[in-house]
């Protein structure tokens, strides 16, 4: 079933044509259509950007963040007749906020056949928040190879930055403010596509200003 | 999951996730960078009463790979000989700040009086004829990898299971992940209490070899053994070793373990120890792996 929203006039997106059921004071910012028009759009860039996309590898960070990548992969096979390959980079075991929560399970990590090196990386992530994610990414890279350039993907970029890092190709800026939270939900794991838009837990709320501490909801652990 | 002192106080879930972590860990052998800063800072203990080559080195390898601090301290040529009691030594570690203690002892039970004394995890690397979580981990492991699932595999466990404290943690570990496991002995190298086992026994290997998708041989441990338990190492040999001809009736599929030392030409010959079946060599390759896994989960969270 699904329920139409009123479209909110300072939204600058249009109102999707069918919004799925979401939670209470949750709305949709993005919807399927609008989540493959930002991967085409990102393919083209990637394929711009890297003069063809001969060199270019493209890692998923899980977990959302490696569908996208193999969606990326398929399009830019659409678009140019390349096989692009596609992995993904699990970076738990490099993340500056572990002893700050019990032990995780690891994500996977695959590294196509042909190794890292002197290869262009685009790293692919759903959120951008606080790049404490990439910075993990980064340090993961340097102890499996030797890219020749290292390029990031997101989805969303919902700003709050604490690190020097910036996206490459951007699905969507996505003003948001600290009370909020952002959670994409894709085909592969959630059953349908979506960028949602809502309050923030209450746990983060009593964080206070923190996004990267890592005592939050595991539905906004993604976002680091 | 604070120490890891006995297969048997891992449910279903936590078993399974040491595995599938050990697993996604097993990659970092293959890269050129072979070393993770995930315990960056912390300082394992490496506490050896007994003595241990694969064990001692596959614990330090699996802590350096993951950037931890490691100091080998073993009885011999430490305070120990002087005459210093376990408690005293647990404390002298914990004054100087192990996050954990690896420890091997010739007393069962010895790991879970250490827990009580000092701060940080402790990991059972062996206690006496007790319990050994880590080589069952392991084994379960090396199952998995090689015939592709836990659930309704046959394991038979042959040999000296009266010393065996691999046996032991296996039957605790294997049924709790869905296995069906038998053990193969004579009846002065079983337990008293084996009955309360989850687990069937035999006397008979070679009934049990056809219907068995896994056979685990033990070593026959001289150096516990105080009396005769049976009459000649070669009739042992004859009735419970394992040779090519006993190998050729098991299951196409079936493999051969050994948590090692082996004894060739006793409970196992050398044709059986040098075929592409057996995986000893593999279950010490997934030693460090699954090792890393259970550091990690240990130490590495809050």
């Amino acid at each position: 079933m699904h329920a139409r929203k009123p479209a909110r006039d300072d939204n600058e997106i249009s109102p999707p044509a069918s919004v799925p059921e979401v939670p209470e004071g949750t709305r949709a910012v993005l919807d399927g259509n609008e989540i493959n028009r930002a991967l085409t759009r990102i393919a083209h860039e990637v394929l711009e950007r890297t003069k063809g996309g001969q060199d270019v590898t493209l890692l998923g960070i899980p977990s959302r963040g490696v569908p996208l990548a193999e969606r990326l992969a398929r399009r830019i096979e659409r678009v140019e007749d390349l096989d692009v390959p596609a992995g993904s980079l699990d970076i738990t075991m490099y993340r500056d906020d572990l002893r700050l929560a019990p032990a995780r399970a690891l994500g996977r990590t695959e590294i196509p056949a042909g190794g890292l090196d002197d290869r262009v990386v685009v790293l692919v992530d759903d959120v951008l928040f606080s790049g404490r994610t990439v910075r993990a990414a980064l340090d993961a890279l340097g102890d499996l190879g030797r890219p020749r350039a290292v390029q990031l993907a997101v989805l969303v970029d919902r700003g709050h930055r604490e690190l020097p890092i910036r996206a490459d190709y951007v699905g969507k800026n996505l003003p948001t403010s600290l009370r909020e939270s952002v959670t994409v939900q894709l085909e592969e794991s959630d059953g349908l596509d979506a960028v949602l838009l809502g309050p923030s837990p209450a746990a983060t709320l009593k964080e206070g200003t923190r996004p990267g501490s890592l005592q939050r909801s595991k539905d906004t652990e993604g976002d680091l | 999951m604070r120490h890891l002192l006995s297969a048997g106080d891992l449910d279903r879930d936590e078993a399974t996730l040491i595995l599938d972590t050990a697993g996604e860990l097993a990659q970092v052998g293959d890269r050129s960078v072979k070393k993770l800063p995930t315990l960056r800072g912390r300082t394992v203990v490496n506490l050896f009463y007994e003595d241990s080559t694969r064990t001692r080195t596959s614990f330090e390898l699996a802590a350096k790979r993951l950037s931890a601090d490691v100091i080998n301290f073993s009885a011999k040529g430490s305070s120990v000989s002087k005459g210093e009691s376990l408690k005293d030594t647990a404390l002298t570690l914990q004054a100087m700040g192990a996050d954990g203690v690896v420890i091997r002892h010739g007393a069962s039970g010895a790991p879970h009086r250490l827990a009580n004394w000092v701060d940080g995890s402790v990991l059972n690397a062996g206690d006496g004829t007790h319990e050994h979580p880590t080589q069952a981990l392991l084994d379960a492991f090396t199952m998995r990898e090689r015939l592709g699932r836990l659930e309704g595999l046959r394991v038979a466990v042959v040999g000296d299971i009266l010393h065996s404290r691999v046996a032991r943690s296996n039957v605790l570990l294997l049924t709790t992940l869905g296995a069906h496991v038998t053990l193969v002995a004579p009846p002065t190298l079983l337990p008293v209490s084996v009955h309360t086992w989850p687990c069937e026994v035999s006397y008979d290997l070679d009934e049990v070899l056809p219907e068995s998708d896994v056979v685990m041989m033990l070593r026959v441990q001289a150096e516990r053994m105080h009396d005769s338990f049976f009459p000649s190492v070669r009739e042992y040999s004859r009735n419970y070793g394992l040779d090519g001809e006993r190998l050729s009736r098991m299951p196409e599929e079936a493999i051969v373990m050994h948590p090692g030392p082996m004894v060739r030409g006793m409970e196992i010959s050398a044709e059986v120890a040098d075929s592409p079946r057996c995986t000893v060599t593999e279950q010490v390759a997934n030693g460090v792996s699954l090792r890393m896994a259970v550091l990690y989960l240990l130490l590495g969270g809050s």
